[in-house]
């Protein structure tokens, strides 16, 4: 198995990432004048992976946190191993298992995040001082896919709301886009859709600065598995799945609605605002029942709740609004 | 084909067709159907019976290019048999453990969900053709009347496909493959058809 879960790694014995990544960037280059091209790069890659595991490692490491009260509780936590080995990743392939096996290829380090659009000045951030920034919490939140199945997952970060106030978007931003990674030697699923990459979602900015958005580092406690979005994320708890980008390179202040890549998709499917709302169906299922993950077959039903059980604290974001129309 | 060749043959074709299921109820008393077992479930039955309609499709054009293929006829309806047993199933996952024997959630599916009524619509054109699958159907009706009824398979095949894709996200392509297999069987039919009017023609 690729990713494992190997004790606390003094950070000082891990591989540079960027070293290992370059040498596989050069075995690459090497093979592809090779008449075997692509074959034998293939071969390459399971090699390296072999050789040189290291890039698996940062999955596996121990985060400080600290409890946090907007966590959720009473729910039973899915496990470890569904959380991470049941993903939706399409850069990385449509299956749910394909993520967990293809995944270790992104390049997690070194990482920036670039804050762009309608802010005072644009900046870079290294993922190394975003880790930084604030204490990370635990938090637990309901996990509810547009497809109707759900998940309860232990996150580890912090508000998004702390990241914008650091980002001095102007006054006249009322989006903010998030874009993930994308490069299509590394990501080379992704063309296996016919979806456009890179991947887009977005907020409005009061959603964005709700406290439950959460920036989010790590799961369990430790750095977040590749396949989950790492090196960062965005967790949206009340929206359906979709609305969570992985592995974000880019966040963009806009005065305007941005396009978001199921949005684009299917436009009378995957709305903009995307709430978990149980009385407006899916035009293909019902979003009235989610099917819990980790669970017997004949125990996995369970009711949707209104925005995922989190009204209380979101609710007011949409008064006034026709959550028909505003699906 | 020899007696005991044949007797071999079925009993492997029995295995095959009874495989999904064994690995099914061993998975489900093991625990052992994947994060998600009631879309596993859903999906191994649904896949089984479009490969298992694709097959038994597959049967005629093959015993067309050759006479010594005559003996595929034997099993088209042990084949069309295992599709209507997985489709059952499959619509029984969806009427259990998606709908949990909520009559009004179905019937507001059926009505409303495109991708269901197409599900339904395949299954219960399946329904008559097993129900006079037996010898003694065959002969009550009578070989035209049989053969013009059992062509129901084909609008059952592509209903399936079509219910396929309608499920999937968009953008997807999973259904590609059993899409492509399924339009060069019944392409075939027309062409095979052509080919022995103009030799009966030459001839």
């Amino acid at each position: 198995m690729l990713i494992g879960k190997p004790p606390e790694i003094p950070s000082s014995e891990i591989t540079p990432q960027n070293q290992y990544l370059n040498r596989r960037r050069f075995m690459r280059k090497a093979l592809s004048t090779s008449v075997a091209a692509s074959a034998a790069a293939l071969g390459a890659n399971r090699l390296a992976e072999i050789l040189f595991p290291s890039i698996s490692v940062l999955a596996g490491t121990k985060l400080e946190t600290v409890q946090s009260p907007l966590t959720t509780t009473g729910e039973q936590l899915t496990s470890y191993e569904d959380v991470t080995h049941y993903n939706n990743f399409y850069e990385f392939g449509v299956d749910k298992d394909q993520p967990a096996k293809n995944a270790g290829l992104l390049p997690v380090r070194p990482w920036t995040v670039r804050v762009e659009g309608l802010v005072k000045r644009p900046k870079t951030f290294d993922i190394d001082d975003l880790l930084k920034l604030r204490p990370l919490e635990d938090r637990v939140y309901r996990h509810r896919c547009v497809e109707a199945w759900s998940m309860v997952i232990p996150w580890v970060g912090y508000s998004l709301s702390e990241f914008i106030r650091q980002c001095d978007p102007l006054p006249s931003a009322k989006y903010v886009q998030f874009l993930s990674y994308y490069d299509k030697r590394v990501e080379k699923w992704g063309s296996e859709t016919s979806i456009f990459w890179p991947y887009s979602e977005g907020l409005r900015m009061d959603e964005a600065m709700n406290p439950l958005t959460l920036l989010t580092f790590g799961l369990y406690g430790e750095v977040l598995p590749n396949q989950n979005g790492a090196p960062l994320r965005i967790v949206v708890p009340w929206k359906y799945g979709f609305k969570s980008a992985k592995s974000i390179v880019t966040v963009r202040f806009l005065e305007r609605q941005p396009p978001t890549t199921w949005n684009d998709q299917g436009p009378g499917e995957y709305g903009f605002y995307s709430n978990v709302n149980p009385s407006v169906d899916h035009p293909r299922w019902s979003q009235k029942i989610e099917r819990r993950i980790g669970q017997p077959f004949y125990a996995q039903r369970r009711t949707t709740l209104l925005f995922n059980g989190y009204g209380d604290q979101v609710a007011s974001l949409y008064n006034g609004m026709d959550l028909r129309k505003f699906f | 084909m020899k007696q005991p060749t044949l007797i071999a043959l079925k009993t492997i074709a029995w295995l095959a067709c009874l495989w999904p299921l064994t690995w099914l109820l061993w998975g489900a008393v093991t625990n052992h159907l994947g994060a998600d077992p009631t879309a596993t479930i859903t999906f191994v039955t649904g896949l089984e019976t479009l490969w298992l309609l694709t097959i038994s499709l597959a049967i005629t054009p093959l015993r067309r290019l050759s006479p010594r293929l005559g003996w595929l006829i034997k099993f088209r309806r042990l084949l069309g048999l295992f599709a209507f047993f997985y489709a059952s199933l499959h619509l029984l996952t969806y009427v259990a453990l998606y709908a949990g024997f909520d009559v009004n959630a179905m019937a507001a599916d059926i009505a409303k969900r495109r991708y269901i009524t197409m599900g339904v619509a395949a299954w219960l054109l399946l329904l008559p053709l097993a129900a006079t699958s037996t010898n003694w159907a065959i002969r009550k009706l009578g070989g035209t009347r049989w053969r013009s009824l059992h062509k129901l398979v084909y609008a059952a095949a592509v209903c399936g496909v079509i219910h396929y894709w309608w499920q999937v996200k968009p953008g997807v392509r999973t259904p590609l493959t059993i899409t492509i297999v399924l339009a060069v069987l019944l392409i075939a039919r027309p062409i095979q058809a052509w080919i022995q009017r103009s030799k009966a023609q030459t001839a």
